[in-house]
């Protein structure tokens, strides 16, 4: 069995060390991209199981890259977990509403994260 | 000349004025005949053979008194400008189409004051035309025969066939419509044509005496100032003299308004009223070429021509002696046009007002219920054809009888006297509520038995029994009764006279009369649209009063009579649309009372019309408080909407300022979530990654180095938390001025100096250079920490956007006025234009930037801008400038 890959979105590059460590340690493939551009660039080449898509980050925010996401026909049955900030519900409701698999709000507990990605994609 | 060359002459004249009409009725939108020159031109019809040939006799005789009656017209007219506004609208309204009609109405539509009314014009008018054919009869004698040829009756006489050729004239013209207040494009056309030729001709002749029988206005002058009573014919001759012109003046003033004649092309011919303004200086200009030359013509016949011919011909007498007869012929056609203008509108004016004020009121208004509607206006035209053809023979006839003695400036001003009768009863009844038909009536009756009586009891007793002495001896022997000097004045002229005392006891009874009196509702009800028309012009048949009972069937079946069945038809439909009304009701208003009245008003005079409706109608008489009440309610009402509709504007304001004002609270609340948010998130950031990092430091497995990193990354995440608190708390403090700033009179150069070495190292270390010169010792009054700051900040800023090893950042301080300038430039990518507007915005952060994640808070500029408003200074990016970016700051100076 291949490994699981995941691709986490985020402009913070001392959240995404953490994650990409824990996930590492899960022996999953670990991918990261910094705004919602790079992040379809390497989907789109990787195509994985998992995306930890941040909301605000400059140029594309994740409302668009998940739209584009499932726009592309080989991405449209990734899932993807919005990692945010904003925790209103109105928020949470939006992403849902756009078809996000998970929606999960800042600060997150790494442990948690990474027993909801387990079994989602299990 | 020839009689039969001169009627020919005269013939072909009259075919062109037809071909003038034909062109102009076929052409009625044309701007050749719609303009206000046709107006004015029109207007000119006050200019007759009186001022043609009379005032020329004048001036011969006694200088220059004959200048007062053109003095009256130019007083007037900037007054006349404001007083016809008001009578045209009211005509307008009311669909007047004649000066009876206007003072019947006025007075209630009183059907005898319609007709005294008429009466009146008719003795001040037929006289006045029969003046007219004096004076082409005269020219015409002159002309063809130079020993004194006399008619021997009237089948022999040309004139008489003159007069027939101008009624057939004006009837065909001047009755192609039997709705009077219609337009007469054709009339009008060949009067404006009339006013060019006889202006034109009589300029031509004055030239001619002046410049070629004589050698310029000097050389006539020096002649004429040889002659004996040169001195009489050139001043105005002592106070007496001075009441004469005064007379004369007003005569002439209320003339203007009220001969038939100048009613008609002022009001019921006027299409728009914004020709009154060319009128106003177009007309006197008129008056005053024409009477250019009258007085050297007259000096000119004094000295060249023999003292026992007629002195009033003299512009035809001086060419015609020196043989140049197609120079007469022109005087005489300019002469000929000046009579016949005056003809056709005198007689169209008056055939309308004996229509419609006597005929058709007292006789046939029976046989025109009965009729059908083509018949009733065949026969309507008729009735104004007939009376067109009867006034012209009665002022023909007047004139073989009466005129023989009378010069052309005596009938003139007698017509002037007897005309002045309406006025009292005009000019009150446009200003004054009170005036009642009755004091109009008695008013205007005893005013005509003293004109006529100071004016013709001499001739008329004298052709009785010649040898009379009652003018001598005055009334029964009585001297203060003598007709031409009543009451001993002895120093006035006959006409003079008879105006003083006819004007003073009519407008003493009309006052009297109208105080004592009280009109009926009817009268007041017009008086208050007449005088306060501003208020019912919107108002329109709203302002008519009426109570009783009518069916709408029956005043249907009047006005079919009358308008034809389409026509009312559409009248009826305009009515509905314009009220609101069903077109099933069965009951007729007041408005539609009013509204037919003025429907048939246009074809029958307003007498007639309330007549009519009478006859149809069952009208309840109201008592005069009533109406008075009904007024008054109808004004409260106006004003109560308009006070309605000023507190409805009011309110929809104060609405609208609500709104405002709701908008900005709402755009304030959503700002303040907006920052509220854009902080949780700010903040969120570092707690997370410090969150998720001390989670995996749990790992025991985690390699050294690795650890050594997570616990950096929170020892710096810590810090940027402890930065963000900092900051926001720094801008809140700022912005709600609780910032204790320490403001002295500081050096910028040293601050400057202290910002680039807190910087040097980083710059330093990027290999950006920093230039700064400082020139004299410039102080300003700032806080040292918080200018230190924002210079700081934008050094950071400058050094952030700009490249390494190549980066320069420059700054200098400029003086104005009472300020200092500090200006940061760098070499940098610049500042995009659209983000320009938002860089001083709390947590904006520049796409632009060269690291790859942007540092900082994002509140630099935002504080930087908070911190110079505090100062009293100013911050912005000159966003010209293209080659980096350029931050300048302003302090006020130290004084």
């Amino acid at each position: 069995m291949s490994k699981r890959k995941i691709l986490i979105v985020d402009d913070e590059p001392n959240i995404v060390m953490s994650l990409e460590y824990a996930f590492k340690k899960k022996e999953f493939e670990v991918f990261v991209a910094r705004d919602g551009t790079e992040a379809l660039d390497i989907a789109e080449k990787q195509v994985p199981d998992i995306i930890l898509l941040d909301i605000m980050m400059p140029q594309m925010d994740g409302y668009e890259t998940l739209r584009l996401l499932r726009e592309t026909e080989k991405l449209k049955r990734v899932k993807v977990v919005f990692l945010t900030a904003k925790s209103k519900v109105s928020d949470m409701e939006k992403g849902l509403q756009m078809g996000a698999d998970g929606y999960m709000t800042k600060p997150f507990s790494v442990k948690k994260v990474v027993k909801e990605v387990e079994e989602m994609i299990h | 000349m020839s009689n039969y060359l001169l009627i020919l002459i005269i013939v072909a004249y009259l075919l062109l004025l037809f071909a003038i009409a034909f062109f102009a009725e076929r052409n009625k939108g044309s701007k050749w005949v719609k303009n206000p020159y046709i107006y004015v031109l029109s207007l000119s019809v006050y200019c007759t053979a009186w001022t043609y040939y009379g005032s020329v006799g004048i001036a011969s005789e006694s200088g220059i008194s004959f200048l007062a009656i053109y003095l009256g017209p130019v007083i007037a007219l900037p007054l006349w400008m404001v007083l016809m506004r008001k009578i045209i609208r009211i005509s307008r309204q009311q669909k007047i189409s004649s000066i009876a009609d206007f003072i019947a109405l006025r007075y209630g539509n009183n059907r005898s004051l319609g007709a005294l009314v008429t009466i009146t014009c008719l003795m001040s008018v037929i006289p006045y035309i029969a003046l007219q054919l004096k004076a082409v009869s005269e020219t015409f004698e002159l002309m063809t025969l130079k020993n004194g040829y006399v008619s021997k009756g009237i089948l022999d006489d040309s004139t008489f066939y003159i007069s027939l050729l101008i009624a057939v004239f004006v009837a065909f013209f001047g009755t192609r419509s039997s709705d009077a207040t219609r337009h007469k494009k054709g009339i009008l056309a060949t009067v404006a044509m009339e006013s060019v030729l006889k202006l034109v001709f009589f300029l031509v002749i004055g030239c001619y005496v002046v410049f070629y029988l004589f050698d310029g206005t000097g050389d006539l002058y020096r002649q004429v100032s040889q002659s004996e009573n040169f001195q009489r014919l050139s001043s105005f001759g002592g106070i007496e003299e001075g009441f004469n012109w005064l007379f004369a003046i007003c005569l002439s003033f209320v003339a203007i308004f009220l001969l038939p004649r100048q009613f008609h092309v002022a009001v019921v011919e006027n299409e728009d009223e914004k020709y009154l303004k060319k009128a106003v200086w177009l007309f006197p200009l008129y008056l005053l070429l024409f009477n250019i030359f009258v007085i050297f013509i007259a000096w000119a016949g004094n000295i060249r021509l023999p003292p026992n011919v007629n002195h009033d011909y003299y512009s035809l007498l001086l060419p015609l002696q020196e043989g140049h007869v197609a120079l007469t012929v022109m005087v005489f056609l300019g002469g000929f046009s000046a009579v016949l203008s005056m003809i056709v509108v005198s007689t169209l004016a008056l055939s309308t007002m004996v229509s419609n004020s006597i005929i058709i009121p007292y006789g046939f208004i029976k046989t025109l219920v009965s009729g059908n509607p083509e018949e009733n206006a065949k026969r309507i035209k008729t009735i104004r054809r007939m009376a067109i053809f009867i006034l012209i023979v009665a002022a023909y006839i007047f004139y073989i009888k009466f005129s023989v003695q009378l010069s052309l400036y005596a009938i003139g001003l007698i017509s002037f006297v007897i005309i002045s009768q309406l006025g009292p009863s005009f000019f009150f009844g446009l200003f004054w509520r009170r005036g009642t038909a009755l004091a109009a009536q008695i008013g205007i009756g005893l005013g005509l038995l003293v004109a006529i009586y100071t004016l013709f009891s001499p001739a008329i007793a004298s052709a009785i029994n010649p040898g009379t002495t009652l003018d001598s001896d005055g009334l029964f022997g009585m001297s203060w009764l003598r007709p031409s000097q009543l009451f001993g004045l002895d120093y006035l002229s006959p006409v003079s006279n008879a105006f003083l005392w006819s004007i003073s006891s009519n407008l003493f009874v009309f006052v009297t009369v109208s105080v004592s009196s009280k009109g009926n509702y009817r009268e007041r009800n017009y008086a208050e649209m007449f005088v306060n028309y501003e208020n019912y012009e919107n108002l329109q048949e709203g302002a008519f009063i009426w109570k009783g009972e009518a069916y709408v069937t029956d005043i249907k079946g009047l006005l079919n009579r009358f308008l034809g069945e389409q026509r009312t038809n559409r009248a009826m439909e305009i009515f509905n649309r314009k009220y609101n009304i069903a077109p099933n009701v069965e009951t007729a208003d007041a408005r539609l009372i009013n509204f037919s009245e003025k429907l048939l008003t246009g074809s029958l005079g307003s007498t007639s019309a309330k007549i009519l409706l009478s006859s149809v109608s069952k009208e309840k008489p109201i008592s005069l408080v009533a109406v008075l009440n009904i007024l008054e309610e109808t004004k409260e009402a106006k004003a109560n909407n308009k006070l309605l509709r000023d507190k409805s504007d009011e309110l929809s304001a104060m609405a609208e300022q609500l709104r405002m004002a709701n908008a900005e609270l709402l755009d304030l609340d959503k700002q303040k979530d907006e920052f509220l948010d854009t902080v949780a998130h700010e903040l969120k950031t570092p707690i997370t990654s410090i969150k998720a990092a001390s989670e995996v430091l749990e790992d025991e497995e985690m390699p050294k180095e690795l650890r050594k990193q997570f616990l950096e990354n929170i020892g710096r995440d810590t810090e940027r938390l402890a930065i963000l608190i900092h900051n926001i708390l720094d801008l809140e403090k700022l912005s709600g001025n609780r910032a204790a700033l320490h403001i002295a009179p500081r050096e910028i150069n040293t601050t400057i100096r202290n910002a680039i070495l807190g910087i040097q190292q980083i710059a330093m270390k990027r290999n950006v250079v920093i230039n700064f010169i400082a020139g004299d010792s410039v102080k300003a009054m700032y806080d040292e920490d918080r200018i230190l700051q924002v210079l700081t900040n934008l050094l950071s800023n400058s050094l952030k956007f700009t490249e390494e090893q190549r980066g320069v950042i420059s700054i200098s301080v400029d003086e104005h006025g009472d300020n200092i300038c500090v200006t940061v430039v760098d070499n940098g990518r610049g500042i995009p234009n659209e983000e320009h507007k938002y860089i001083f915005d709390k947590f904006y952060q520049s796409k632009n930037q060269n690291i790859k994640k942007p540092q900082g808070s994002g509140f630099g500029l935002a504080i930087c801008r908070q911190i110079m408003e505090s100062h009293n200074g100013a911050i912005w990016a000159d966003d010209t400038y293209s080659k980096g970016a350029r931050f300048l700051f302003t302090l006020p100076k130290a004084i």
